[in-house]
């Protein structure tokens, strides 16, 4: 059994090696399906209850295209991002992991709506989810 | 079975409750096995705090139906189990840290106290009460939709303490292993296996590796069921035990 765990361990590090940035970027519907998510996550966010102290003094056309930008870089899309990194972005807002385990929620749900298969939601969470070490403070 | 956050058989090193930092989490579970001869149940609760620390606490009966008869204990006698536990993650998050291969690692303990001191004196069990120490290390592997868990128990218990600690093959401390797989097919849908090595210290009832086959479904963000084939290998006499698992559990 060990050495059967051992096998499928070493088997997924081969996959990972093979699942190339682009890949995911075109999982994810290029930049009008990451439009899509980035607008549909927005939507959720500005209006989850438990997201209202986060989003309420926050302008939406500012942070649509920055959003849209940072979601895209981190899809391994050609895009460029300008803004602030997520650590200094979310300095001193005390966010909490429950609010942070929100968003990640509100995300799913936002990709659900963009029709994005599940593995593949699977595999850009897996790159927004260490961010939890930046964002979260509390 | 033993009431800490896991599979049904192996314990997992994740906290019971929503990976919060900063909240307290509670689960309940109520789980029936029914097997060739015997009937299996277990009802607990677990508590988490702050995504550190679980305690728990379950009662596990075993209903010997017809076999009780031929054991010559009486049919439907029950053996009863309570398992009071607590876990403390010690480094790492299974969740959160997808850029790292470090799982997370927690040590647990369990005091397990089972009742019918006479039968299980007779069927030479050293006693009815034991402590099992374990090391768990369970990681997410998320773009994968994979999750991987071992565990490394150090136990006497005979039918994970149903049947008492050790016996006459063995009265010393064995280190066993629990293992588990599942895969992640929807939202809320998981897919997996699991199996526990258990100590063989009876000479009266010889005992092997259990496996599952399971299906958990999370029918909302609350509450899961699932649905498991068993192998627990021989029990008491009665063969190899195989049967079907099915689980509840709430999570607030």
């Amino acid at each position: 059994m060990a050495r059967l765990l051992l096998a499928t361990l070493l088997m997924i590090v081969a996959w990972r090696g093979t699942d190339a940035t682009d890949l995911l970027f075109e999982q994810l519907g290029g930049q009008p399906g990451i439009a899509k998510i980035a607008s549909n996550a927005l939507d959720l966010y500005f209006t989850d209850p438990r997201l209202a102290a986060d989003f309420s003094n926050i302008n939406r056309a500012f942070l649509q295209p920055r959003f849209t930008a940072y979601l895209c870089r981190i899809a391994g899309g050609p895009c460029i991002y300008k803004g602030h990194s997520m650590k200094r972005s979310h300095k001193g807002l005390a966010i909490t992991q429950a609010r942070f385990n929100a968003v990640v929620e509100d995300m799913q749900t936002a990709m659900d709506r963009a029709n994005v298969p599940f593995h593949v939601q699977n595999r850009f969470l897996a790159r927004l989810a260490p961010l939890e070490r930046d964002i979260v403070t509390r | 079975m033993d009431g800490a956050a896991g599979g049904g058989l192996a314990a997992w090193s994740l906290i019971t409750g929503y990976e919060t930092n900063d909240a307290i989490g509670g689960n309940l579970h109520g789980t029936y096995i029914s097997l060739n001869s015997f009937g299996l149940g277990s009802l607990g609760a677990s508590a988490g705090f702050y995504d550190r620390l679980e305690l728990s606490y379950a009662h596990d009966w075993f209903d010997t139906r017809s076999a009780g008869g031929r054991l010559g204990l009486g049919n439907g006698y029950t053996f009863n189990l309570d398992v009071a536990g607590a876990k403390l993650r010690l480094f790492g998050d299974a969740v959160y840290d997808q850029d790292s291969w470090m799982p997370q690692v927690s040590a647990g303990v369990q005091a397990k106290a089972a009742e019918n001191h006479d039968v299980l004196k007779a069927i030479g069990a050293r006693s009815p009460d034991g402590v099992d120490m374990y090391l768990a290390a369970t990681k997410l592997f998320l773009a994968e939709s994979l999750l991987l868990s071992a565990t490394v128990r150090a136990t006497k218990a005979n039918q994970f303490g149903i049947l008492g600690f050790g016996g006459d093959r063995d009265r010393f401390y064995s280190a066993q292993f629990e293992g588990s797989a599942a895969y992640l097919v929807t939202r809320r849908l998981a897919v997996g296996g699991e199996l526990r090595s258990k100590p063989d210290t009876l000479g009266f009832a010889r005992e092997g590796t259990a496996y599952d086959a399971f299906a958990a479904y999370f029918l909302s963000k609350n509450i899961s069921a699932t649905l498991a084939f068993v192998a627990l290998g021989p029990i008491a006499r009665q063969g190899d035990q195989n049967g079907v698992y099915l689980s509840l559990q709430a999570g607030f």
